[in-house]
């Protein structure tokens, strides 16, 4: 028994050692990876706001939610000929505020051809329209809404 | 704020890509310094706006107020839509800001700087009613292409001048002369520098009236830069497109005008009335001039409860292109029956009016009110959508607002 005891010890010993070894030598690389990562431990630094944080914005393509942050555009098929075609002239907003069909689309990138310095689509025109009629459709209005998203509140007078 | 954050890194995803996807020794950016590019792209702050207005477009700026932000008799600049057809011009030096008149209809081409249009011609100011041509173009049916403006492009500021009437008698014009065009110094958006963004104007009779100036103050002070600063023409009345910003020149043309968004399917209507959807040719389209009667509920905000009481006051602007208001009206039955407004005349020709009224609400429940102008001819606003056009201009209809008692 008393051996068995003994052989525990030295067991629970080793193990214990390994652990601390380990341990040790886990803080150094992850010390050591910190290091790679931010040479001049600038999180440590609290009160600077260093300039180049702005490069993980840079992700120009970022999708959040299924929306394309930077243009608000649906990520959907045709998406980056979307953004690649139509939002350099003017904001994705002027595309998304409209609701066309495939013809009138189609007239309106003739129009931009003709008048407003738009470049031949190629392949990427029926893409593009396709794109924009599928996740952007004609909804019927009538000839008068209900009034819509009201906010209400206490009229105090 | 949403929005904000999300037009901060458009612009700021949009800018760095002009300067490569990194930025090199970005690390060696002083402290505290923003470069160009990040610079405070929130259009509020930028165009001192109120963060209540609706940003439709940020490149063009496009920016339209609500109803109730229109309650002020002499609209401020914050609460003042913007809407822009090109890019801003920048570093703009008023010292040496000159206005040239050419065309085939001026005696000589003659410039003047900022300084001698000041000094040298009878200053006045009006009140004056710009309306987007375009205001209300969201309700169309089929949906009319374009920034889809709901009430808010509408203003009435207090314009300060010189009368472009002064001023083309100085230059001299020819009996030939039909129409006068306006160019700027707005950048067109694809960069082209051979493109202007627009270039409107308006027949003579309209660009020889009293109120029609070459303006460069508004509501007393500098016109701010959104709004055409230094100089800017103001033709009340017609569709704001008339009354270009940023004014560097004047055509006096021996014909209609044909600058950019002259033609085509610009500012036009169809010169026959169609039915919704119909495709019309080009040459039956024609120039939209004079507005057509409209108002505003401008107080309450839409969405009042009422708890206590059933009665409430009312209150808004009316107004009707080159003519007057001569009647005003609202309705809580949905146009069933109609009762009169109090309706002031306007502090000058083409300035909007304003009118109020005392409204009684007989029992709890879900209300409407509607207003309604009728102009000096005994035209009214329609309760429906106005004749559909493809560009979804000249939309009248009455605008509401929902109360509700109990």
């Amino acid at each position: 028994m008393d051996k068995h005891e003994e052989f525990k010890k030295s067991v629970t010993i080793i193990y214990k050692g390994f652990v601390v070894f380990f341990a040790f030598f886990g803080i150094i690389i992850c010390f050591l990876i910190y290091l790679v990562v931010d040479p001049t431990f600038s999180a440590f630094k609290s009160d600077e706001t260093p300039a180049y944080t702005v490069a993980e914005d840079l992700d120009e393509d970022r999708i959040e939610n299924g929306i394309h942050v930077r243009t608000g555009l649906v990520e959907a098929e045709g998406l980056m000929q979307v953004v690649n075609n139509c939002t350099n002239c003017h904001s994705a907003l002027l595309v998304t505020q409209n609701r066309m069909d495939s013809e009138r689309w189609a007239a309106t990138i003739d129009w931009m051809q003709e008048t407003q310095n738009l470049w031949d689509l190629g392949k990427n025109e029926e893409i593009i329209i396709n794109y924009l009629v599928t996740n952007y459709p004609v909804q019927k209005k009538g000839r008068r809404q209900n009034l819509e998203t009201i906010e209400w509140y206490e009229l105090e007078e | 704020m949403k929005r904000r954050n999300f037009l901060k890194k458009a612009a700021l995803t949009s800018l760095t890509t002009l300067v490569g996807t990194e930025i090199v020794f970005g690390n060696l950016i002083p402290e505290g310094y923003s470069p160009l590019f990040l610079q405070d792209p929130d259009p509020f702050k930028m165009f001192d706006k109120d963060t209540r207005m609706s940003v439709l477009n940020d490149k063009p700026w496009n920016i339209e107020a609500k109803a109730h932000l229109l309650d002020e008799k002499v609209t401020s600049n914050k609460f003042m839509f913007i809407r822009n057809n090109g890019i801003i011009p920048q570093d703009i030096d008023i010292n040496n800001w000159t206005i040239t008149f050419k065309g085939e209809s001026v005696s000589q081409e003659k410039t003047y700087t900022l300084n001698e249009l000041k000094e040298k011609f009878t200053q006045h100011t009006y009140q004056l009613t710009l309306e987007c041509g375009g205001n209300g173009r969201s309700e169309f049916d089929p949906p009319a292409k374009g920034n889809q403006w709901t009430v808010g492009a509408v203003a009435c500021a207090s314009w300060t001048g010189v009368r472009l009437r002064d001023v083309l008698e100085d230059v001299g014009i020819k009996g030939n002369a039909v129409y006068i065009g306006y160019h700027a110094a707005d950048t067109h958006l694809s960069g082209d520098p051979n493109k202007e963004p627009i270039s409107r104007g308006v027949p003579m009779a309209k660009a020889l009236q009293d109120e029609t100036l070459l303006a460069f103050k508004m509501n007393g002070e500098d016109i701010p830069l959104a709004h055409g600063y230094p100089l800017r023409l103001v033709a009340g009345g017609w569709p704001a497109s008339a009354s270009g910003k940023w004014v560097n020149g004047i055509s006096v043309r021996n014909k209609v005008h044909d600058g950019n968004k002259m033609t085509g399917t610009a500012y036009r209507v169809p010169c026959d009335p169609v039915e919704p959807g119909a495709k019309v040719k080009d040459e039956d389209m024609c120039i939209i001039e004079s507005m057509p009667v409209k108002s505003l509920i401008t107080y309450p905000r839409t969405g009042a409860v009422l708890s206590n009481k059933k009665t409430l006051e009312i209150r808004g602007h009316a107004w009707a292109g080159e003519l007057e208001v001569a009647k005003m009206e609202y309705s809580i039955d949905f146009g069933s029956t109609w009762n009169a407004c109090s309706l002031e005349k306007p502090i000058n020709r083409l300035a909007w009016q304003h009118f109020s009224a005392k409204v009684t609400l007989p029992k709890e429940g879900y209300y409407e009110i509607w207003a309604r102008a009728t102009d000096t001819n005994g035209k009214s606003q329609p309760m429906v959508l106005p004749g559909w056009n493809p560009k979804g201009y000249l939309n009248n209809a009455c605008h509401r607002i929902a109360v509700k008692v109990g």
